[in-house]
């Protein structure tokens, strides 16, 4: 959803807002915001991340998964003032000069995605794996994986995918 | 070029987290829009006061039924023929219902409005099952219908009810059952929504909504609003997955349509999951009675009662003429001489839209209720469940078969099929396991499904949606530097359409996939079809692709003789290249032909090399397959565990085998899920359980068994390049297979059913009602 940032302030009651500052992607962003304001909504809307997508609300679907200081985080049950000071990292910053990340190539190697509504919080869940296991069994992958959830693909090619990647990154 | 694994075309931009969804469309100037939703199933209203919500800072405006109906919008058709409130005006008539919706200039503030509104109930009893709805004392849910004065919507039948009552006579053995193959929902991850930009200055409105059928869309908003036709454009941008859910049209894509023509202004309207779970497309709900005549070891008549709970508003999406979708195919695989089916349909108080989740219209209920039945006779004739099958099946030389509802399979080998799945899964081996198992008070259990599908409607002169024929569309312009452009009807949401119809132009026509650029979802720049649903994209809009680019190869034939100077039935084609008999050095390619019709033309010829075809298919297409899966049951808890899952499917000639493995992958997760877990509940007042995603249980990577698949070919007949279809037989075959290994762990000790979703608890009553539990 856009932002709500650039609206004119309501006549009553007017919300206090607060200043948020993380580093999106590597890029220092900042912007005022309801205190109520989800994070997800924050990236989408304020920062124009549309990369990260929202599934379900309830933290149930990991469609909103982004990198918070390194740790898979639902943004869509975290509130953008959460994330002040933060370096957070969405699948817009996965890609390098260098080309795209090994977990973007082995999604699309090993047929890991479908509609590719799930692909982005699926692939930076995987990131954070491989960066404490780089060697994770089916079962490991299995469970990481196991707050985001897929429709299409029946996870098979997932696994694949991220077994490819580790083998790609060793 | 067909029958290779080529990598996917759309994965370059969703990789990247580059799609375009819909949430992703923002429009200057945009608004957002809101839906107040029922918290009652049955009630009346005696008044809405908007207000409080009105006057509030950054609201623009509350819309009502009572504003709707002053433009004649307050009802909507719906695919089956009844009505359906957009807002209601009268009274609600489901949970979830849409009552009001606030418009303001960011969602926070819509979502706020929304709790300003005050609305005036007076509750009145639910009616939550057919059995309920059909009582000769149940409170009437369609007051509005003239004419309507009990529950029941449609009564159906199909079969020779003599004749099955004749086979029933002479029958041996009579096994029966009773089951309800529960309302679940497809649920994909990104719910509905769209973007209403209606132009004042032109008039033209551009939706961009969650659609699978943007042209059968398009007509029905100017049949609805009133629109013309050609002042109406729906994109659908990339789709989150669609699974029949973003079939029919929802009252949110009307109120933000009527909403940015009053206004002016683009107005986003974006469903939360609750409203997704709650109001829009279930599945299935229907309560099933089958009953399967013997003769020694032979299915020789079926029959079928049945009860279809369509919720508030009919509003199923099928054929018009097929009231309870293609359940006909009931008889499956068998050669079964004689059936006869019936089917009611009620309101209840409960969210309408029977929608085919990943299933060509009903054939899901039809394939479990069978495979269910024929398991419960292979235990009675007491022949192993397999080869039960086996001997009842309809046999290679039988086809084109006509089955006793009336479908005439196109082809099949059902032996061949269910071989090589038992060879696969090691069947006697299992077997022998299995007892072994049980010796030692371990349940294991073997189920196996032997399905066949029916799909890729029309024929357009039997199939048809709102009175839109069943056909498909593809154009194919090849412009001069020999690269392509393909146009669809059809819309996928994840099907990989953009790679599999490449590899069909470059079969037909040597241009290399990565030169065929496949455009779907813009109605005002893709020819007229009837969408992606009940696995009809390859069948038909494959079949469109191949002969529009067989017409746009045979032109390229006489501009080739031309250039060749040669007579065009002196030329041979191969890989893309025309050359002369005999002289394989004289040749051109397509691309300098490509050229040449638009450089070099003989006298006479019209320029360009661009071409549409409309396909209407002369039949359905019957992919068919076996599934087998072992399961262990813990004694003490009920939980079932899956060990193995083994997949045969024939879908006839694969076009992309990795994206048909894909689609099996999913399918069969789907399958899982259905028979495990998913469930869309209601408790007696009409509540429903299961509008979350902590109620509603999906299958995570966790839970979800390893696939073992296996292939068989068996080309259609009357396909142009032999291909079937797939995205749904997984779904449609697969819950079977998943129940009949629950039930077979505990067939010796009697039991014939469990319910689904098959949990753990219903799985410990049923080892407590035999002293199995532990």
């Amino acid at each position: 959803m856009a932002t709500d940032v650039e609206r004119a302030a309501p006549v009553a009651a007017p919300p206090r807002t607060h200043t948020v500052e993380v580093t999106a992607n590597g890029e220092r962003r900042s912007a005022e915001v309801e205190p109520r304001m989800l994070l997800v909504h924050f990236l989408r809307g304020t920062l124009g991340l549309r990369g990260t997508h929202i599934g379900c609300d309830t933290s149930s679907c990991g469609a909103c998964t982004v990198l918070m200081d390194g740790v898979p985080i639902k943004s869509c049950t975290a509130l953008a003032v959460q994330a002040d000071g933060r370096e957070i990292t969405t699948v817009e910053g996965l890609e390098s000069a260098e080309g795209l990340h090994p977990i973007q190539t082995a999604f699309h190697e090993e047929h890991g995605l479908q509609c590719g509504f799930c692909t982005p919080g699926m692939m930076l869940t995987s990131i954070a794996l491989l960066r404490e296991n780089p060697d994770p069994s089916e079962e490991e992958i299995r469970w990481a994986l196991s707050g985001n959830v897929c429709r299409c693909t029946g996870y098979q090619n997932i696994v694949k995918a991220v077994q490819a990647a580790a083998e790609a990154s060793r | 070029m067909i029958g290779e694994s080529v990598k996917r075309k759309e994965d370059a931009r969703l990789i990247r987290g580059a799609g375009n969804y819909v949430d992703d469309v923002n429009l200057p100037g945009m608004l957002y829009l809101e839906l107040l939703r029922s918290p009652f199933a049955h009630a009346k209203i005696r008044s809405i006061d908007t207000t409080a919500a009105a006057e509030m800072p950054g609201v623009v405006a509350v819309v009502t039924g009572e504003l709707m109906a002053e433009h004649g919008l307050a009802w909507m058709p719906t695919l089956s023929g009844d009505t359906q409130a957009v807002l209601a005006t009268d009274k609600v008539r489901f949970q979830g219902q849409e009552i009001a919706a606030v418009i303001a200039e960011d969602p926070y503030t819509a979502k706020d409005a929304l709790e300003l509104i005050e609305v005036d109930y007076d509750p009145l009893p639910a009616v939550t099952s057919p059995q309920q709805a059909l009582a000769t004392d149940a409170p009437l849910i369609r007051d509005d219908k003239e004419g309507q004065d009990s529950n029941h919507i449609y009564h159906w039948e199909t079969g020779d009810r003599e004749a099955t009552d004749r086979a029933f006579a002479e029958a041996d053995k009579v096994v029966s059952l009773d089951t309800h193959y529960p309302r679940c929902h497809p649920a994909p991850l990104e719910c509905c929504g769209c973007v209403a930009d209606v132009n004042p200055a032109t008039g033209k409105a551009t939706i961009y909504m969650t659609s699978q059928a943007p042209h059968a869309h398009r007509t029905l908003f100017a049949m609805v609003a009133g629109l013309p036709e050609h002042q109406i454009r729906i994109i659908s941008p990339d789709i989150g997955g669609g699974f029949g859910n973003k079939v029919p049209i929802y009252p949110g894509y009307v109120v933000a349509t009527a909403a940015s023509l009053l206004l002016g202004k683009p107005v986003k309207w974006i469903e939360d999951r609750t409203g997704n779970l709650i109001s829009t497309g279930f599945a299935r709900d229907y309560h099933m009675h089958g009953e399967l005549a013997l003769k020694g070891d032979r299915m020789v008549g079926l029959r079928v009662k049945m009860q279809s709970d369509n919720g508030a508003f009919y509003a199923d999406a099928q054929p018009t003429k097929c009231r309870a979708g293609l359940f006909g195919i009931v008889t499956g695989s068998y050669d079964i001489p004689a059936a006869h089916v019936e089917a009611d349909g009620a309101y209840t108080n409960k969210a309408p839209g029977g929608v085919a989740y990943r299933c060509s219209f009903r054939v899901t209920e039809a394939s479990y209720l069978i495979e269910r039945l024929v398991q419960s006779a292979a235990y009675e004739a007491g022949i192993d469940p397999a080869e039960f099958r086996m001997r009842n099946f309809i046999k290679p030389d039988q086809f084109p078969y006509t089955s006793a509802t009336g479908f005439e399979y196109d082809s099949g080998d059902y032996e061949a099929a269910m071989r090589l799945a038992l060879d696969k899964l090691g069947y006697d081996d299992m077997r022998r396991e299995q007892a072994e198992a049980r010796a030692q008070g371990r349940l294991l259990g073997i189920g196996v499904a032997s399905f066949t599908e029916v799909l890729g409607a029309g024929k357009g002169k039997d199939y048809d949606i709102a009175g839109l024929r069943m056909f498909d569309s593809a154009e194919l312009r090849v412009h001069p530097t020999g690269k392509a452009v393909l146009k669809l009807g059809v819309r996928h949401q994840g099907q990989g359409h953009e790679t599999t119809f490449a590899q069909i132009v470059a079969t037909e026509l040597g241009i290399p996939p990565e030169d065929v650029d496949v455009q779907e979802g813009d109605t005002d720049h893709t020819p007229y079809g009837l969408g992606t649903y009940a696995s009809r994209s390859t069948p038909v809009a494959g079949a469109a692709t191949a002969v529009i680019a067989r017409k746009l190869r045979d032109k390229a034939r006489e501009l080739a003789a031309h250039k060749l100077e040669a007579a065009p039935e002196d030329l041979e084609w191969e890989a893309g290249r025309f050359s002369v008999k005999g002289s394989p050095d004289r040749g051109i390619t397509i691309q300098d032909l490509a050229l040449a019709a638009y450089s070099d033309l003989p006298d006479g010829m019209e320029a360009g090399l661009e071409g549409v075809h409309y396909y209407d298919p002369p039949n359905m297409t019957f992919p068919f397959g076996t599934y087998a899966v072992v399961v262990e049951i813990d004694r003490g808890t009920g939980e079932w565990k899956v060990q193995r899952v083994v997949a045969v499917d024939d879908c006839g000639v694969r076009i992309n085998p990795m994206i048909v493995e894909g689609q099996l992958h999913g399918g069969l997760t789907e399958g899982f899920a259905i028979a495990a877990m998913e469930l869309i509940d209601f408790d007696e007042d009409g509540n429903c359980i299961g509008s979350n995603f902590m109620d509603y249980l999906l299958p995570t990577s966790w839970e979800t068994p390893h696939f073992e698949l296996g292939e068989t070919v068996t080309p259609s007949p009357h396909h142009p390049l032999g291909a079937k279809g797939v995205g749904e037989s997984a779904t449609v075959g697969s819950p079977a297979a998943f129940v009949n290994a629950v039930v077979d762990a505990l067939a010796h000790a009697g039991v014939r059913n469990i319910e689904m979703p098959v949990t753990s608890n219903r799985v410990w009553k049923a080892l407590a009602e035999v002293g199995l539990a532990e």
